[in-house]
């Protein structure tokens, strides 16, 4: 029992750690390509993590331990949260009822560090950017805990384990197949918000006052930059397995094959989140909310669809 | 009105000084009113002084005339600020105090431009230690207080490779209350190494005077030497330059297109237009080996002709090129992702634009219409343009669809000045200066009307050498539209404006 338990955790963290950062690699390479250009390497992410990591801690005099605290929380966190999630047919390592909730707000717990940490530094773009991101987050969640609560209604269980089971495929062809599709594209959605992409953010921009996420870690430098992009790239994939997971239900029982086709899905994710950024402009920032609150709207509209 | 304390003229002339009238202050001050009241908006405002005092020349501008009409006054010390009848002037006569001195009495916010010591002997108005350089925006900001207000102050460092300003942002919440831009970090003192000129080395400090309009510029300031000198470059200069200036507008209007989709994230337009930019700059090369024209342009002339296979090979690139900037140009206006970013964002009413004396693209995507190359052609050359652009919105849309307009009559104008290149020389002597002169010259730069006003001496050197930048006006007008808007909209606002900090600065 114990080994089995140590082996899936193992699997896990070792999938998750080594993958993620792999996604940013696609979404730039296919930006690349619709940009008419050849784009860094596939493995850049990783480069770039590795020289940042080489690089020394340099704090400013009038931060506290909280700006630290908030890269090292946003690197705990998704591999936390990544141990309550299947990846796809590989369950997760760590199950309970009502896992869901822990789940949610161990992002929460991570949001708050971030935005604590910003403000620790006194500057006033740093500010501006907490304040969007809490805003935005905070329409965000009703969203999801409103998908979730549709596929609680489809199982019978309180744990994401039982959330994501086997039983989707089934629930994809029965008449909850609708749902299962508003609340897939409303996970969508809250997925390029929280990984702050386009429509909702642009990470690749230089100008302070349009950021969301960025402007919040512009004082972070070395290590603990390094610590806020892998931190990222982990988040990405965790909040990707539950989309991947709900968008392919299938299960061959054999773990390499679940593995290659969670991966070929999480690939795939990336690929259309490259997409999406490269033919939509961003969003006016007033615009943001309203996305939001409509996503919330769908999910709860999914909801009655599957409780009547 | 009495038309005889005005002196009326045509671009490109060469005026006396002693033709000139020195209107008391008064009557100056009345004339100016009466003559912006009659649609003339002022080009330039500027001081000289003299042994009795400082004589003050408004250059004013009667667009549908195609006119020039000048006013000179003397004043010694003090005046009476025009600001608040005419508010167009308020840079001016900022710029003024700090210049010389003279404190325009009732000036509602009477601050250095560019932060230098006063330039002749005289106490420094804000009291500021003439033994040390000031420090670049060190003067008050407007304040908004409250509990609930807050202040994000952006650079002189920016967070890209840009020029250095400082932007101070009052906000509530997401708003923008008020936004005061101080600029003067890049200042060279351009006009006063000009003086005592013309200098082997005044073309080159023109060429660098705001680097994204070296062709601007350097057409402006030969302007000015041969209306001074009352020669005429040949016709085929004036063909080059026509083709340079194009090239230049080509240029700059594909990348501000391409960052203004950057700005909202629109990649495929961004990347297309960054590498179509670098296509017009290699045209500007093959002109003359400088991606940015500079050593093209001289007085009374060029230094790089076009032989006819140079003609040929041109005119191929450009068909290759004018499909793809149209390609990538209406992709981006063809999405309604990029057009809901666009439209309805950072608008200037005409009135207020009016008001501010904007000019260039700001101007035309108010609906006015100022164009130097149709109103104030200079030589033979210019007389044939006829296709003004003017967008009515005000927005950021209306500024990105006058640059889009704006390529694609550049490439007819391109294309017709290639195949109509008239024989014969290039460039010409330049005879002496006449002395004790006054001249003026406009040039409609890829961002706006560039003006250059030289007098000179008792020997025909250049005594003050005027510089206005398209930006001088148009800074203004970006701290206007920011007003009750998005914060998060100024990054697009300023792009779609692209204002020139060292043109600013000189």
């Amino acid at each position: 029992m114990i080994g089995r338990l140590a082996l899936s955790l193992i699997s896990h963290l070792i999938l998750l750690l080594l993958f993620a950062p792999l996604l940013q690699g696609v979404i730039t390479k296919t930006k690349s390509i619709f940009g008419g250009r050849i784009g860094p390497p596939l493995l850049q992410p990783y480069y770039d993590l590795a020289r940042l990591f080489r690089k020394e801690f340099i704090f400013s005099r009038t931060t506290t331990w909280v700006f630290l605290a908030g890269p090292v929380v946003g690197l705990v966190v998704p591999l936390l949260a990544a141990l309550l999630i299947p990846f796809g047919g590989l369950p997760a390592p760590i199950s309970f009822e009502g896992d869901l909730i822990l789940f949610i707000y161990l992002f929460g717990l991570s949001r708050f560090f971030t935005a604590v940490a910003a403000l620790d530094t006194g500057s006033s773009f740093e500010g501006m950017g907490a304040v969007r991101e809490v805003t935005f987050s905070c329409l965000a969640e009703p969203t999801v805990l409103f998908a979730l609560l549709v596929l609680a209604r489809l199982s019978d269980g309180l744990s994401l384990n039982a959330l994501l089971g086997p039983h989707l495929l089934d629930a994809w062809h029965s008449e909850a197949g609708a749902s299962l599709g508003l609340i897939l594209v409303c996970l969508f959605v809250v997925l390029l918000v929280e990984n702050s992409r386009i429509p909702f953010d642009d990470p690749d921009t230089h100008l302070e006052l349009t950021m969301i996420h960025e402007v919040m870690v512009l004082d972070h430098s070395g290590p603990a930059l390094g610590m806020i992009l892998y931190g990222a790239a982990l988040k990405m994939m965790v909040l990707g397995a539950l989309l991947v997971r709900l968008a392919l239900p299938w299960q061959t029982g054999w773990w390499l094959s679940d593995a290659l086709l969670f991966l070929g899905g999480l690939s795939g994710m990336a690929v259309l989140i490259g997409v999406v950024e490269s033919t939509m402009a961003r969003l006016l920032l007033p615009r943001v909310p309203q996305v939001l609150i409509g996503t919330s709207l769908l999910a709860v509209f999914a909801l009655v669809l599957v409780l009547r | 009105m009495n038309r005889s304390r005005l002196i009326r003229f045509r671009h490109g002339a060469c005026l006396p000084l002693t033709d000139l009238p020195r209107l008391d202050f008064a009557t100056f001050r009345e004339s100016l009113f009466e003559e912006v009241a009659t649609h003339a908006r002022v080009a330039s405002f500027f001081g000289h002084p003299t042994d009795e005092g400082l004589d003050l020349y408004a250059i004013l501008v009667h667009d549908w005339q195609g006119e020039l009409a000048l006013l000179r006054t003397q004043v010694t010390g003090s005046f009476t600020s025009l600001t608040p009848n005419c508010p167009q002037l308020h840079l001016f006569e900022r710029e003024l105090a700090e210049q010389y001195g003279v404190r325009p009495e009732g000036h509602p916010w009477l601050k250095p431009v560019r932060f230098h010591t006063p330039w002749i002997d005289a106490a420094d108005i804000w009291g500021r230690d003439p033994r040390q350089h000031p420090i670049p925006g060190d003067m008050d900001f407007y304040r908004v207080e409250g509990e609930e207000v807050h202040e994000v102050a952006v650079g002189p460092v920016h967070a890209g490779v840009i020029e250095p300003g400082h932007f101070r942002f009052q906000c509530h919440g997401e708003e923008v209350m008020h936004l005061e831009i101080s600029l003067g970090f890049q200042h060279r003192g351009i006009e006063q190494m000009l003086i005592g000129g013309p200098h082997p080395a005044g073309i080159y400090q023109l060429e660098a005077a705001a680097g994204d309009t070296t062709i601007g510029h350097t057409i402006a300031y030969s302007q000015v030497l041969e209306s001074l000198a009352d020669c005429e470059a040949p016709l085929r200069a004036y063909a080059i330059r026509a083709i340079a200036l194009e090239l230049e507008r080509l240029a700059n209007h594909v990348g501000d297109i391409g960052a203004l989709a950057g700005d909202v994230g629109f990649l495929p337009t961004a990347s297309f237009c960054g590498r179509l930019r670098g296509d017009y700059l290699n045209l500007t090369a093959d002109l003359c080996g400088s991606r940015f024209g500079r050593g093209l342009i001289r007085p009374n002339g060029v230094l790089f002709d076009l032989n006819t296979t140079e003609v040929e090979k041109m005119l191929q690139r450009l068909a290759v090129l004018e499909p793809e900037t149209r390609g990538a140009i209406e992709l981006c206006f063809d999405s309604p992702s990029v057009l809901a970013r666009f439209e309805g964002t950072g608008p200037i009413s005409t009135d207020d634009a009016e008001a501010l004396g904007l000019v260039g693209v700001a101007a035309r995507a108010c609906g006015l219409i100022r164009d130097a190359r149709l109103h104030h052609p200079f030589g033979p050359w210019e007389e044939g343009f006829n296709t003004p652009v003017i967008e009515t919105n005000g927005d950021v849309s209306a500024r990105g669809n006058v640059r889009r307009r704006e390529i694609y009559a550049s490439h007819q104008l391109l294309r017709d000045a290639l195949k109509r290149l008239p024989p014969g020389p290039v460039s010409a002597p330049l005879a002496p200066l006449a002395a004790d002169s006054l001249a003026v010259s406009l040039c409609e730069g890829w961002r706006g009307e560039v003006v250059h006003a030289a007098i000179t001496d008792k020997a025909g050197k250049i005594a003050r050498y005027k510089i206005v930048d398209p930006s001088f006006h148009n800074w203004s007008g970006l701290a206007l539209v920011l007003r009750g808007r998005q914060i998060s909209d100024f990054p697009l606002c300023n792009k779609s404006f692209n204002l020139s900090y060292c043109g600013f600065d000189l």
